[in-house]
């Protein structure tokens, strides 16, 4: 998978679990502030992407993620894919 | 629901948890009975759940150890499917006074009556979010209101397992899970039948029904607030005890 594609899942992902529309989940979006979304919409998220992709994310990492773009990123960390 | 929901039910070889799986399993419930130390106990339960109709299994779960319930609930996951309902009914129970208390003895109690619905909940939500859909049914007890010399432990843990009830229901109820505690009053089984007659008689007087109770009668009220009907009950402390913490 490329960063591209990751991309794509990540957002597809985010804006399912969010109940936002697809075109709002930029890299640059804020969570909190952008797409309304509260700690259980979060943890929500996250669950969603560790099944998706079979990936672990401990609390202590999820607390530095504020954007889309760092969700994205962390992720792609731990798949080993590249930017 | 085209198939039916999965229940597993700790602590369900005996007491409480026994009769709380057999109403499940009477409701048309899928049934893990969970147990640890008693597997042909497990197994006579599942016997009977399934001799009146209903699909069920036994699955070992030690709710002290986080590998346990995780093995526990992806067997669950494999053979009955997720766990929708979850009755954290496991309980340890010793006596003694604070002054002579053991740490390991304290320890234990609390892993066992606070940690381990903790530990449970938690494995069990995901599916619940993911469904939009759960049922989390407590087992705490009337100690978690009324205090009792040489059980501060006991009672200690079970008004801790209240209080993570209520904090619990504020957190997920707004997708469509319910999370609620019985607080069952004396009832006989192999927890309380080492009580000694001095406790027993004290319980007897204190109780206005002036019985104990009976596992079938707790489990009735778990396997309400486990159902359909009890949507709108959420984060409720009920009491199942004749009367005595009124």
């Amino acid at each position: 998978m490329d960063m591209n594609e990751l991309q794509t899942k990540v957002c597809q992902i985010l804006a399912e679990n969010l109940s936002v529309p697809q075109d709002q989940v930029t890299p640059q979006a804020r969570f909190q502030e952008d797409l309304d979304a509260d700690s259980l919409d979060l943890v929500e998220a996250v669950l969603a992407l560790e099944e998706e992709f079979g990936v672990t994310i401990p609390e202590e990492e999820m607390e530095g993620v504020r954007t889309v773009g760092q969700a994205i990123q962390l992720v792609a960390d731990k798949l080993g894919v590249a930017a | 629901m085209a198939e039916a929901t999965v229940g597993l039910v700790t602590g369900a070889s005996r007491g409480i948890g026994r009769a709380a799986a057999l109403a499940l399993a009477r409701m048309g419930l899928r049934v893990a009975v969970g147990y640890r130390s008693d597997a042909d106990a497990a197994d006579e339960v599942v016997a009977k759940a399934v001799a009146d109709g209903a699909e069920a299994l036994a699955v070992f779960i030690d709710v002290q150890r986080e590998e346990s319930i995780d093995e526990a609930f992806g067997q669950v996951e494999r053979e009955l499917g997720p766990v929708r309902v979850l009755v954290n009914n496991a309980g340890f129970s010793k006596d003694g006074l604070v002054a002579k208390y053991g740490t390991a003895t304290w320890d234990n109690t609390m892993d066992v009556n606070l940690r381990g619905p903790f530990l449970c909940s938690r494995r069990a939500l995901p599916a619940m979010l993911k469904a939009r859909w759960g049922r989390i049914v407590n087992v705490a007890s009337v100690a978690a209101i009324k205090g009792n010399a040489g059980q501060t432990a006991y009672t200690a843990s079970k008004a801790g397992l209240a209080m993570f009830t209520r904090s619990l229901a504020r957190e997920v109820g707004g997708r469509g899970i319910t999370v609620n505690a019985v607080c069952p009053g004396f009832v006989e089984t192999k927890m309380t039948e080492v009580q000694s007659e001095e406790i027993r008689r004290r319980y007897l007087d204190l109780t206005p029904a002036g019985r104990f109770g009976t596992p079938e009668e707790v489990a009735a009220v778990i396997a309400f607030l486990a159902g359909g009907e009890a949507a709108y009950v959420n984060g409720a402390v009920v009491a199942v005890d004749g009367g005595l913490s009124a």
